[in-house]
């Protein structure tokens, strides 16, 4: 009986998954413009969450890196998108970022806890004014033009994005290596006396996640237009996924989808109702404090809310049966 | 040359004493209070555009608004700790999660305190002018609210190292930046002092941006800079030493002065490669154990 249940719920949700999919890949088909281009926001927010997550998550480790990773990835397609097809550019967009993540990750295997935080943060401060630097200085501008290449192809370059992610993500979680990944986060000396070789797997998942962070800059560079340093390593690009991901719940890789698609809807919401009343630019305010409530009353995120309900719910059926 | 050179090291010492002053700041709140505090900039902030308002509105002189600008802030930590951090600090299963999530809160102050001052002051670049005149030394010219500010900043700074060594409250303190568990059972008011450690660290930062208001121009977006630099800071003398966050402080201040004069546009860059290697290398910094 319980296996039987078990079959249908799973086959229930990949159905249900299909369904999304499907529904998410005839969209422009039916829907308006400006649905393709919030669609992109929200998959670019997501995809920023949930890479943060495959190595934040489990680990511990706070990376504030995600900006210079999505920024090099920026930088990758700005220079690169008038020479080359686009699957190619985006390609190397993540592998520039992950060549980057591999870099640092071997320089900061020493530093734990707080210290990773800040290290990482330095670096996307130090890419942010070296850049500027060079290109005021060596290249002689401060800003480049990045031909587009249409909203839909945007939409659907950073839907495949997702849909890969997603799948990486799952299959680390349900592997030997997601284990591995876990007992780190839990005591990393104890990881590594049970023959974990603590260095590899950390390093290599940094990398893993810097390489859809590299991907999705190098798409959204499409998006923008114009793109300068300040554009490129934005900070508030490490420190969103972090709090959408802190929102939604690390414990499941749908917390941070929910996380990010509920704060870029917010924003969006947010950013177009005030602005009627001229008040556009205080939605950051209204995060602030969004963050600051949950934080406080939300310690396992949306996720931990969901799950008790779910559980609830769940224990009220099985005892009136 | 020897002006050169003179010039050079004096204009970084003038920025390191700042840097210093505010970096003991954020050493009270992360070193006592285990609060890495992202806002820290954001009180340096408030302080700098409490003192504009009171100049530009009610010509008050910005040294006396030292007066009034310190305890204001002060409260806003004080409060802020006995409601948000202490409620946080309480319902964290360990110290370590205790550290993450705190963290993240002070990335929605950060938000909220920047904009708030947006709404309030607008967004726009506001400066005013304060004992501008020229000072010279040894034949380099200096503007005079420079050398008040060092001169504040030390003060400021000693008087908060005798008031740790001699007074009880900072002998309370200081127990408490030990083990804060130990302490509490030695009769510590653990909840009180860890308050007050991150009241006084925006204290100093309010201090701080009072200072900074006088010679250079603010904006509501200034902070996020000035709480790295903190850290650099903080990270090369060592969390928790004050003589630490000085020797940090004017280091910093000379390294920035050396490069901007060699080339402009790479402080910044120079000031994140060399806290880089010094956490790559000493983690504890200079001054550390």
């Amino acid at each position: 009986m319980d296996i039987v249940r078990v079959i249908s719920k799973r086959s229930f949700l990949l159905g249900l998954l299909f369904l999304i999919l499907v529904v998410l890949v005839t969209a422009p088909l039916y829907t308006s413009g400006y649905f393709v281009v919030l669609a992109s926001s929200i998959f670019m927010y997501i995809v920023l969450a949930v890479s943060w997550t495959i190595f934040s998550g489990p680990t511990g480790y706070i990376s504030l890196a995600s900006a210079a990773f999505f920024g090099v990835g920026i930088y990758a397609s700005a220079i690169l998108v008038k020479a080359l097809p686009l699957p190619i550019v985006i390609g190397i967009g993540g592998l520039v970022s992950s060549v980057l993540a591999l870099l640092v990750g071997a320089l900061t295997l020493r530093l734990r806890g707080i210290y990773f935080a800040i290290f990482t943060f330095g670096l996307v401060e130090l890419l942010l004014y070296f850049i500027l630097w060079w290109e005021v200085n060596i290249t002689g501008t401060t800003g480049r033009v990045v031909p587009t290449v249409g909203n839909t192809t945007v939409y659907y370059a950073i839907l495949v994005i997702f849909v890969i992610l997603m799948l990486t993500a799952y299959f680390i979680r349900h592997s030997k290596f997601g284990l591995a990944l876990q007992s780190i986060g839990e005591n990393e000396e104890a990881a590594a006396h049970t023959g974990i070789n603590v260095t590899l797997v950390k390093v290599t998942t940094f990398a893993i996640s810097a390489f859809f962070m590299g991907a999705a800059g190098a798409i959204m560079a499409t998006r923008w237009t114009y793109i300068d340093p300040r554009i490129a390593f934005n900070p508030l690009l490490s420190f969103m996924p972090v709090l959408m991901a802190i929102f939604g719940g690390v414990g499941q890789l749908y917390g941070p989808v929910i996380g990010a698609a509920f704060f870029t809807l917010l924003k969006e919401y947010l950013t177009t109702t005030l602005a009627k009343y001229g008040l556009g630019e205080i939605y950051m305010l209204i995060f602030g404090i969004v963050l600051v409530v949950a934080i406080l009353f939300l310690p396992s995120g949306l996720v931990g809310l969901i799950q008790k309900w779910w559980k609830g719910g769940w224990a009220r059926r099985s005892t009136h049966t | 040359m020897l002006v050169t050179i003179l010039d050079v090291v004096i204009a970084g010492l003038l920025m390191g004493g700042i840097y210093a002053l505010i970096a003991v700041g954020l050493s009270l709140q992360y070193g006592v209070a285990r609060v890495l505090n992202i806002a820290h900039g954001e009180f340096i902030m408030l302080g700098a555009f409490i003192t504009w308002s009171a100049y530009t509105i009610f010509g008050i002189n910005p040294l006396l608004s030292l007066a009034v600008c310190g305890p204001i802030i002060f409260i806003i930590g004080f409060l802020l700790h006995r409601t948000l951090f202490t409620h946080l600090r309480i319902s964290s299963p360990s110290p370590a999660a205790f550290e993450g999530s705190s963290m993240l809160a002070t990335f929605g102050l950060l938000f909220i305190i920047q904009n708030t001052a947006i709404l309030i002051w607008g967004a726009g670049i506001k400066s005013y002018s304060y004992l501008a005149f020229p000072v010279n030394i040894g034949g380099a010219a200096f503007a005079a609210n420079r050398l008040v500010t060092l001169g504040f900043a030390i003060t400021i700074g000693l008087a908060f190292y005798i008031f740790l060594a001699l007074t009880r409250i900072g002998k309370a303190i200081r127990a408490a930046a030990q083990d804060p568990e130990t302490a509490g059972l030695m009769g510590v008011n653990i909840n009180l002092v860890l308050a007050l450690c991150f009241g006084l660290g925006a204290l100093m930062a309010g201090l701080g941006g009072s200072l900074i208001s006088m010679t250079i121009s603010i904006q509501p977006t200034m902070g996020l800079e000035y709480t790295v630099i903190a850290l650099i800071v903080i990270v090369m003398g060592g969390l928790g030493s004050i003589p630490g966050s000085f020797i940090g402080g004017f280091t910093l201040g000379l390294v920035g002065s050396i490069v901007t004069y060699i080339e402009p546009g790479l402080a910044m860059v120079a000031y994140y490669v060399l806290f880089m290697l010094l956490l790559l290398v000493r983690p504890t910094g200079i001054l550390g154990k």
